[in-house]
């Protein structure tokens, strides 16, 4: 009886796959399921239509790795990325963990603090592109002009974009340490510094992995604001007269390879998608290894 | 005592770096007010005098960039609204049959769905681009479709992780009172959803609200315009750029975006906190 009772709605639920599977599957097909596998066959193409593509095994991925723009754009993503998510991280985590010492107006400031996360990326790029050159000008610069000025003026642009993000994850973590742990440790006579670091942190540490990675894959994807900021500007042209756009990060560089000038470059730029997807694949399957160890751990 | 002036020292700190968070958008709206030239030479100072422009860059704005901004406004609603409706709706339907049925299929759509989520948009945007084409997903109306392919990930992971914590008695209890499994969805559990419903919808929303290199390689840009895409152009479409029209529509673009952030706030943080720790 009961198992008859456990087993009758779930057979009657599977006979309807196609309404309640169906939409989803075909939607899905349509926008990931057959492009990831097309992208993959193609990166291994030459081709300048889809139809008329023709396999020539991996001298795409060779062309893409002996691409000096390719590989400046991955070294310079990089740097941007660990500088990011320092940066990112000690400022949300200071500013969380100041809003949970019961400060008057503590809900105004998350307010203020996470409004910027809800702009997009276009936009983002346009407001400081204006602050920016409001305070270079000044100076007969501009933001387009050197590579430093890209570089330091997306970090700001990143941290007044995601501190407020990081900080929600960081303040629910912090709220989860028991308060009586935090009072033990003053009974005990330690320090609040000692406290921070003995009891605190310890105990945010999940909040810590999952906004690190975040900052760092955020780092990596990052293509909107890259775009609307700089562009890639300045621009160095090498002595074979290709150029190195000086502030272009990974995913901007994929988009210039495909939709630039040389149409013969579609395949190449397939396969440094292929090349950028491995990367960020391999940071999320890192953060699930790490996340699932230390659960195992607790 | 002493735990006072701490506090103080606090509260100070945080009301500066308060009024820095706040400046960019008031720099935006103040700029908005002024006349072209202005911006780039008084950046940080009120429009005043000469430099006061009234409403002319709203006015100027509107038809700024060859294409009418109403209608960009107009696309970026139609897109975002049908999008959002088609992942909630279809989404959450195939996650409750994942979670349910439990079979060898259900474990592969999964297993893909999680797998999407760390696949980058450039990895499939060129033949994801080429396939809407030819299927003709490129107009306003249709390409909620595509978003509900690319978006079906994250929705699906968090859906499938609620429905799993909703105990199953009470839609056995539905079906021996004689529900069927339509009904029982959508009688029983779709209230049960809800929280999940919003903070996906939130997620979603924001994802497509603000989403540029999507619509911009997949709709035909000279016909549909989305906000940011609109934006963009106004960059690219001339030599130089009016600044003040720009920042004007920057203005106008960003403000419902607070007031609907202002107004759902308690929800946006849920939401978007949710999707952080899963993700």
């Amino acid at each position: 009886m009961k198992k008859k009772r456990s087993k009758t709605p779930r057979e009657s639920i599977r006979k309807h796959f196609l309404l309640f599977m169906g939409p989803v599957l075909a939607a899905f097909s349509i926008g990931f399921v057959w492009p990831f596998i097309q992208g993959i066959y193609l990166s291994f193409c030459k081709f300048r239509l889809i139809k008329d593509a023709k396999f020539i095994g991996i001298s795409n991925y060779v062309k893409a790795l002996s691409d000096d723009s390719f590989m400046y754009s991955f070294e310079y993503t990089a740097v941007f990325a660990i500088v990011s998510l320092i940066l990112i991280n000690v400022l949300a985590f200071t500013v969380a963990f100041i809003l949970t010492q019961n400060i008057k107006g503590s809900n105004l400031f998350r307010t203020v603090f996470f409004m910027p996360n809800l702009i997009g990326g276009i936009v983002l790029g346009y407001i400081w592109a204006m602050i920016f050159d409001g305070i270079l000008s000044r100076y007969s610069t501009s933001i387009l002009l050197e590579t430093k000025y890209g570089f330091w003026g997306l970090i700001i642009l990143m941290i007044w974009q995601q501190v407020g993000y990081m900080m929600i994850i960081y303040i629910a973590g912090l709220q989860a340490v028991p308060d009586d742990m935090i009072e033990a440790a003053s009974i005990d006579g330690a320090t609040r510094l000692q406290t921070l670091f003995r009891i605190t942190i310890p105990n945010v540490m999940p909040s810590i992995t999952i906004c690190t990675f975040l900052s760092l894959t955020n780092g990596f994807k990052l293509f909107d604001q890259n775009l609307a900021l700089t562009g890639g500007q300045p621009f160095i042209i090498q002595s074979d007269g290709s150029a190195i756009k000086t502030t272009e990060m990974i995913a901007l560089n994929i988009f210039n390879t495909f939709y630039g000038s040389n149409k013969a470059a579609t395949g190449v730029a397939q396969a440094k998608a292929v090349l950028f997807f491995i990367l960020v694949a391999a940071l999320g399957l890192y953060q699930l290894a790490v996340t699932r160890k230390r659960e195992v751990q607790q | 005592m002493k735990d006072n002036t701490r506090k103080m020292i606090y509260t100070v700190i945080l009301s500066v770096v308060c009024i820095l968070w706040v400046l960019p958008v008031l720099a935006v709206a103040v700029n908005s007010f002024k006349v072209n030239t202005f911006v780039k030479t008084d950046t940080f100072s009120l429009p005043t005098g000469e430099m006061f422009a009234g409403f002319s860059n709203f006015i100027k704005g509107m038809t700024f960039g060859n294409y009418p901004f109403y209608k960009s406004v107009l696309y970026s609603v139609v897109i975002t609204f049908l999008s959002v409706a088609l992942i909630l709706l279809f989404t959450s339907m195939a996650a409750w049959y994942i979670a349910r049925v439990d079979n060898l299929i259900c474990r592969i759509v999964y297993f893909l769905c999680v797998f999407s989520m760390v696949v980058p948009f450039q990895m499939v945007m060129f033949t994801l681009s080429k396939t809407a084409d030819k299927l003709r997903l490129n107009t306003p109306f249709t390409i909620p479709i595509v978003y509900l392919g690319f978006g079906a990930g994250l929705a699906v992971f968090m859906f499938v992780g609620f429905v799993k914590t909703i105990p199953l008695e009470v839609e056995e209890a539905a079906a021996i009172d004689g529900c069927g499994p339509v009904r029982t969805y959508f009688l029983v559990v779709v209230p049960m959803l809800k929280p999940t419903l919003i903070s996906v919808g939130i997620l979603e929303l924001m994802w497509v609200w603000n989403d540029y290199l999507l619509p911009y390689l997949v709709l035909d840009i000279n016909e549909y315009r989305t906000i940011p895409i609109h934006i963009q152009y106004l960059k690219g479409s001339y030599g130089t750029v009016d600044l003040g029209a720009t920042m004007a529509l920057i203005l106008l673009s960003i403000i419902p975006v607070i007031i609907f952030y202002l107004a759902c706030q308690k929800y946006i943080i849920k939401g978007v906190a949710a999707g952080a720790v899963k993700g």
